[in-house]
């Protein structure tokens, strides 16, 4: 018995990478789009409006606070009753974008804030404009506090990009979920989709452990 | 959308809701108290001198950490009957929020308990202090200071991830915006409800997260 549903398994694994490469595309431009925008915050939450401060830091909260799940929901549902009409693909990448930015945000605000303070005078004493003392002073020495817990933030962006099959998105979870109503045998069938994930997350982990190690040494020599 | 938002239905649904909301608390709670079991016992094992038990553990957390939440609900909820073993919805959920938790669980602990320097163990070691009492007088008063804000922000993280439970259709805050928005066609109305919910549990323990950073600061300052 064990055999004839491991073959139909195998059968199945065309299905399972369709659904990987879901998978990857979804984390993927979410990634990308994430970090972008929360670059942006972060430095912005790092200036001096206290109002964008508060603006921001108000939404993170939000973000955080709330389970991915019911964000999807709210873009996904209610968003159509205010005439924006967005397939499950579209809503998964704004929603995880969304949550990528916010957790980046802060990343990035903490890692700017790490900079001493006696750099950005020495900078802007050397005449540096905003944009250069970004560019060639803060930025430089921020990211290796910035680095380790961004792949770390990676890999949990990517994990909770499994919450998207929820709403229908074919990603690796929702090609498990239905291979399990045809292959009644969901230990092997969400075996298989864990090690999927594991190809993909556990290299991130490693390296982020790595990071960790070489920035900490980096930053003690500092 | 908001002009038509309706606070008379979200009344009429407030039972509902209130008893969901409780049952998410008792969800997360009983995650909670289950994580911190397997977590101090993965975390036992983890550093312990025994090369079998130590990878035996380093199995068990890797493989949680890469590998998403969902996946692993699935795997318990289809994969438990097929093992024979047949528990209600609930169990399952509880099973997979504490196995889940608990691998982070040891995790907070290990950082913990490697952080209380190696010098004080050999100053108790020194002071012809028994293993119990090295743990009970010198590492642990040091190393569970260190752990309780990180692990409030597991039990966040905790509540949060308990959303997950309602996609194998346990009864809970998320839940309960879906059966509204499925009774009534109200999304708006029944997503938000739930969020604002969830967001009264973040404040509350974000709160007590950063008192608790705060007394722990100045035990160290003292």
């Amino acid at each position: 018995m064990w055999t004839y549903y491991l073959t139909q398994l195998v059968h199945s694994l065309p299905f399972f990478l369709k659904g990987l490469w879901m998978t990857v595309a979804v984390s993927g431009i979410s990634l990308v789009a994430g970090t972008i925008l929360g670059f942006l915050w972060g430095i912005i939450r790092t200036r001096r409006s206290k109002f964008l401060y508060h603006l921001i830091g108000a939404w993170v909260d939000l973000i955080r606070g709330t389970p991915f799940l019911v964000q999807i929901f709210i873009v996904f549902f209610i968003l159509p009753e205010a005439g924006i009409h967005l397939d499950a693909f579209p809503a998964a990448i704004i929603s995880l974008t969304n949550l990528g930015a916010c957790f980046i945000c802060e990343i990035v605000a903490a890692g700017i804030r790490s900079v001493p303070w006696g750099q950005k005078e020495a900078a802007t004493a050397s005449g540096l404009t905003q944009l250069q003392q970004l560019r060639y002073v803060v930025m430089p020495q921020a990211m290796k506090t910035i680095l380790p817990p961004l792949v770390g933030q990676y890999v949990l962006l990517i994990k909770d990009s499994s919450v998207v099959s929820a709403i229908g998105v074919m990603d690796v979870t929702r090609a498990g979920w239905l291979t399990v109503q045809r292959v009644p045998q969901g230990l092997m069938v969400f075996a298989l989709v864990g090690i999927l994930y594991f190809i993909i997350c556990y290299p991130l982990i490693r390296l982020s452990n790595l990071l960790e190690k070489k920035m900490g040494r980096g930053t003690t020599s500092f | 959308m908001l002009e038509a938002f309706n606070f008379r239905v979200i009344l009429e649904y407030m039972p509902l809701f209130l008893k969901c909301f409780m049952a998410t608390l008792w969800l997360s709670g009983a995650g909670l108290l289950g994580s911190l079991v397997v977590g101090t016992l993965a975390c036992a094992m983890r550093i312990s001198r025994s090369k079998l038990l130590s990878g035996a553990a380093g199995v068990y957390i890797e493989s949680i950490r890469s590998t998403p939440l969902l996946a692993q609900i699935y795997f318990f909820y289809f994969g438990l009957p097929s093992l024979g073993i047949m528990v209600t919805e609930e169990m399952t959920g509880v099973i997979a929020l504490t196995l889940n938790s608990g691998a982070y669980m040891a995790e907070i602990l290990r950082a913990g308990v490697q952080s209380v320097p190696f010098g004080q163990i050999e100053a108790a070691v020194a002071s012809s202090l028994n293993y119990f009492q090295r743990m009970r007088y010198v590492v642990l008063p040091q190393a569970l200071g260190v752990t309780i804000p990180p692990m409030l922000g597991q039990a966040i993280v905790l509540v949060k991830d308990s959303a997950l439970l309602s996609l194998i259709s346990i009864t809970e805050l998320t839940r309960a915006g879906q059966i509204m928005t499925s009774e009534r066609f109200m999304p708006a109305e029944g997503f938000l409800t739930t969020a604002v919910f969830y967001l009264v549990i973040y404040f509350v323990l974000k709160s007590v997260a950063a008192w608790s950073e705060k007394r722990l600061i100045f035990h160290e300052s003292r």
